[in-house]
């Protein structure tokens, strides 16, 4: 047997099980989702049903579920602003302009990214009912870029030191000033590297749980991770198809956008420190 | 003439002030620092002090009390068996990721037809927000209608009347979200692999060809040692965001049954917040400090070294 057969062997005989282990809890949630609510319990119709879109329906319009992705969305967006606000002039200044002491700052700040929310929700939530902002989404604005500004610091600088050190160089001899350069040359040829940031921002916001369920207590300010296992449940009944279409619809996207900019995030990753 | 050229000076003063590096330098990371200073370093000093009081839900401070809090959580079964049981779920589910990942990415690194889609599936669990799909294993689980009981029927490994409730006996309970747990790491685990295995200079990759090292050998004498510093920093990875984390546990379990899945964080979740001890929920939380520590100290080292190479 060929090297190369053998290697495409080894390559389809571990993935494809893998593939097929890790996607199945989908695939069952796919399914359950288009099953009529009534017959999810049914033993003889586990695979055999009429497939059916009103869960689907019911979910878009019967429940807060728009409602809550809004919030995601809306809070995403505003922690990714605060976030590049923050890491993209740290983020380059510690890949370019601080030397050694840079290097061990950077880590420094990259550690405090695994102080964990379950260590910090009992002094934040004392601290947010203090301001006022409790059940307010501005609670979580202010909140999750104790987290965000870590991590995306952290990819920026591996981006950051991917940039050839001579283009600034060239910039500032042809009397562009240091910000200029950092305006004109770094931040455009780093615009895939600030995307990758964005995207990963914005997911680790709409994965948050420990902070938003600590926080919001009404319905109507509930996030898409706190509202879909609180709120869909009808008297003491579980929505299953419901809940799993709820599940599914933002899944399939982030999963397709992880993958197109998988190999962008290993750039980032590998390049802040630890080569 | 003086008023307009004061502003002048100035302004040309400051342009050259951010002409020198360290200036400019810490002009810059100086907004991160106390943005982080201020929303992890304050809480945790109040995290900290919160635990020596007695306080309760609805005010900030309490009456101090020392080591009360501590004192009594250590003479509590239920924290004591906690601490147990997130070493369990962390050691059990972190083991199994590595062997996964690490043969995963192997598998993964050269392109080949259908990557892309087959990597897709892969990553979906990473992807999709954990809170969510923890709620989706909730009915995978379920005592009536679970699949994977339907799974067991039919290859008759299981009766129909009498097959394994999932979440409902302490071991079963346990074991299920320990499965969880390495079903939704393994994805994140493989990237920081895939990562490792991407720094290796394609010039040491030829070097071990030419000296005729494959297969096995080559994995062992050349590959391995390389991507040994990030693969130990995705196992520490790993490590921290399983012991620190309660998702998991708290949708599938929330503890349950009989505590019998109580970890560190659900117990410091229910005392702090369900039941209002905030002061001896902080006090919980705080035991995870030391593994933190540790994690900060393993990294620091392996940092370096991944550095030197």
């Amino acid at each position: 047997m060929t090297v190369a057969l053998r290697r495409r062997m080894f390559q389809y005989g571990v993935v494809v099980p893998f593939a097929i282990v890790l996607a199945f809890p989908f695939a069952w949630m796919a399914v359950t989702s288009l099953k009529p609510e009534g017959q999810v319990y049914e033993q003889s119709k586990t695979w055999t049903f009429s497939p059916t879109l009103e869960n689907y329906g019911y979910l878009l319009h019967h429940t807060g579920y728009m409602r809550w992705i809004r919030n995601s969305c809306l809070v995403g967006l505003a922690v990714v602003l605060i976030t590049l606000a923050i890491a993209l002039p740290a983020g380059y200044a510690l890949a370019r302009l601080a030397g050694r002491v840079g290097r061990s700052l950077g880590v420094g700040i990259f550690l405090t990214y695994l102080v964990p929310p379950t260590l910090l929700f009992l002094p934040l939530s004392r601290v947010v009912s203090e301001l006022h902002l409790g059940d307010r989404l501005w609670s979580l604005i202010l909140v999750y870029p104790s987290f965000t500004v870590p991590f995306a610091i952290w990819l920026l600088m591996g981006f950051f030191k991917s940039i050839p050190q001579e283009l600034e160089d060239a910039a500032l001899i042809d009397g562009c000033s240091r910000l200029g350069a950092l305006v004109r040359i770094v931040f455009p040829i780093s615009a895939p590297g600030i995307l990758t940031v964005v995207i990963f921002t914005f997911s680790l916001v709409v994965n948050e749980f420990v902070y938003a369920i600590t926080f919001i207590t009404s319905s109507a300010n509930r996030t898409l991770t706190v509202g879909v296992p609180t709120d869909l449940i009808r008297g003491d009944l579980y929505n299953w198809p419901g809940i799993m279409a709820a599940i599914l619809i933002p899944s399939i996207p982030m999963a397709l956008v992880y993958n197109a900019f998988l190999n962008r995030f290993i750039t980032g990753f590998t390049g802040g420190a630890f080569r | 003439m003086a008023a307009v050229a004061v502003p002048g000076g100035r302004r040309r003063r400051l342009r050259y002030a951010t002409e020198r590096r360290g200036v400019l330098a810490a002009l810059l990371i100086s907004p991160a620092v106390l943005f982080i200073g201020l929303l992890v370093g304050a809480p945790l000093v109040l995290a900290v002090y919160l635990s020596f009081t007695d306080a309760t839900a609805g005010s900030l401070t309490g009456p101090w009390i020392g080591f009360e809090n501590f004192r009594h959580e250590l003479r509590d079964p239920i924290f004591v068996d906690a601490i147990w049981h997130t070493f369990l779920f962390t050691a059990i589910s972190q083991a199994v990721v590595i062997v996964c990942a690490g043969l995963l990415a192997h598998a993964l690194v050269h392109a080949f037809p259908g990557r892309w889609i087959l990597r897709f599936f892969i990553l979906l669990p990473w992807a999709a927000p954990i809170a969510l799909t923890a709620i989706g294993f909730l009915w995978f689980y379920d005592t009536q209608a679970s699949i994977f009981t339907w799974f067991l029927v039919k290859l008759h490994l299981v009766s129909a009347t009498n097959h394994p409730t999932w979440l409902g006996t302490p071991t079963a309970a346990m074991s299920s979200i320990i499965t969880v747990q390495a079903w939704r790491t393994i994805p994140f685990a493989t990237v920081i692999f895939l990562a490792g295995i991407a720094s290796i200079p394609q010039e040491v990759d030829d070097a071990a060809a030419i000296d005729g090292a494959t297969g096995l050998r080559k994995f062992w004498h050349v590959s391995l040692p390389l991507q040994l510093p990030i693969a130990l920093v995705a196992i520490l990875f790993g490590i921290v965001f399983t012991a620190t984390d309660m998702v998991v546990p708290y949708i599938l379990t929330a503890g349950g049954p009989f505590n019998s899945t109580q970890v560190l964080t659900t117990w410091a979740f229910q005392t702090g917040i369900n039941s209002g001890n905030v002061g001896e929920g902080a006090a919980i939380a705080l035991f995870m400090l030391p593994l933190l520590a540790f994690v900060t100290i393993a990294m620091l080292f392996f940092a370096r070294r991944a550095e030197v190479t």
